[in-house]
């Protein structure tokens, strides 16, 4: 139990996927203009990233280690998650048709989403058991989300900011983008001795 | 030789089951997409400005289809030829669109009036009317820094002498400055009405006079010059009733500060 909770939590704070392991940059500068994409957005990969995991897992351990195919594992997890994303699509369109139509621009856009092939290989690369990895994906999708709704409030301050002309537009989100990065890095060590 | 082919295999299997898989879920869970909708969609002007009261093109194309009562003349960018497309698709009587458009209610140019602030903060109405109530002597006052400009899809108003001005030939009355507009001084107006006021002062006279040498004063000389009644004089500005304007510009030749216009 206690690991699982040390695995979430360094996940959100310390790894946090965006600001410390810079993957999923794209959304991160791209949607983050309005509190609601951004919230959307994040949910929608949260979710991905979840039944991703729990699709990708299996595959490698049953079918690739099996036949000492390791290095293909790259290759196999994009065609997973992207067909994946697509049948979550198809299947979000028929019975929740409300949750479609507001995540529907983010769904083709999170096929690829690095954040989400990231995570399938970090799961498999720091060796964490099936339910490790889930929990591993839940806390990165939930980093995300706290990523991306703080930068939307720092990016609605900076809108209604007169900054000189050459930083106007992205030069200054993405200065405030590494200063959020770095004060991130403040949470250092920290999870580790919250367990003790 | 095996050695190539087994992870060959296992791409192209985990591939094709998954484009199997695809298949025939899109099959399975295949949704209707009711072909009137997209009909009245493409024939819409696509510019997703709200006019209709409804969020977006899309949003109106569906409700002409799903419910009987929404009219088909709601899209005045489209104007009558749009209607009677939408008209023509669902086999329906079709009625011409009441043109609207938009008029800007105020005449503080800076011959007329003058700013009170030497403001250099962000360059937008809204930002600007934050501070006490805005720059202008009169707190009615277009701010002029074009914030209905920077929302207008159509390129119909503009800041000309630090009041906005509506082109009659581009507006198509969606009314999306309106919205914008922090001082609340833009209105849309039918196509058929003649004249108007263009100021939006509720202070009183004296006040006004101070404030800005074109604006409303509330003297009534218009009301009484009026032969139908069509003109009032409410909240310290006047007001025109629609149905009983004649148009005769009585009112306009009258009106000693000049503040009613011809739209």
């Amino acid at each position: 139990m206690k690991e699982i909770l040390i695995i979430l939590m360094s996940v959100i704070i310390v790894d946090n996927f965006v600001l410390s392991k810079f993957l999923g940059i794209c959304p991160f500068l791209g949607v983050s203009k309005k509190l609601n994409a951004a919230v959307g957005m994040s949910l929608a990969v949260t979710f991905v990233m979840i039944i991703a995991t729990a699709v990708t897992y299996p595959i490698y351990k049953f079918l690739l280690v099996q036949y000492n195919l390791e290095y293909l594992q790259t290759i196999v997890f994009i065609l997973v998650i992207a067909s994946l994303v697509q049948l979550v699509e198809i299947i979000l369109k028929k019975y929740v048709p409300i949750l479609q139509r507001s995540l529907g621009i983010y769904l083709p856009l999170i096929t690829t989403n690095c954040a989400v092939l990231g995570v399938t290989l970090l799961n498999i690369k720091d060796e964490y058991t099936y339910i490790q990895s889930l929990v591993n994906s839940l806390g990165a999708g939930l980093g995300f989300l706290l990523a991306m709704v703080l930068f939307s409030g720092i990016r609605q301050r900076i809108e209604h900011n007169n900054i000189p002309l050459s930083f106007k537009g992205v030069p200054s989100i993405l200065i405030a983008a590494s200063i959020v990065a770095l004060s991130f890095m403040g949470f250092g060590g920290v999870i580790e001795g919250l367990f003790i | 030789m095996i050695d190539n082919i087994i992870p060959i295999a296992i791409v192209v299997g985990i591939g094709l089951l998954a484009g199997i898989i695809l298949t025939i879920a899109s099959k399975l869970m295949a949704v209707e997409v009711n072909e009137a909708v997209n009909k009245v969609h493409e024939a819409l002007p696509g510019v997703n400005c709200g006019a209709c009261g409804f969020s977006g093109c899309e949003d109106y194309a569906k409700n002409i289809i799903d419910d009987k009562t929404v009219k088909t003349n709601l899209c005045t960018p489209g104007g009558s030829e749009v209607a009677m497309k939408i008209s023509n698709i669902l086999g329906i009587d079709f009625q011409a669109v009441i043109g609207m458009q938009a008029i800007v209610k105020c005449s503080g140019t800076l011959g007329n009036t003058s700013y009170v602030m030497e403001y250099e903060g962000l360059q937008s109405c809204a930002a600007n009317k934050l501070f006490y109530r805005g720059r202008g002597a009169c707190h009615n006052a277009c701010l002029g820094y074009g914030d209905c400009t920077d929302v207008c899809e159509f390129d119909a108003i503009k800041v000309v002498d630090n009041v906005a001005h509506v082109d009659k030939s581009k507006c198509v009355g969606c009314g999306v400055c309106v919205a914008k507009c922090p001082q609340h001084i833009i209105k849309i107006i039918p196509a058929s009405q003649k004249l108007y006021v263009r100021c939006s002062s509720t202070d009183s006279g004296g006040i006004t006079k101070k404030a800005c040498k074109a604006g409303c004063i509330a003297c009534k000389i218009c009301e009484k010059a009026c032969p139908v009644g069509a003109i009032m004089v409410k909240n310290n500005y006047a007001r025109f009733d629609l149905e009983k304007c004649i148009g005769c510009q009585k009112c306009m030749e009258v009106c000693p500060v000049g503040v009613i216009h011809l739209v």
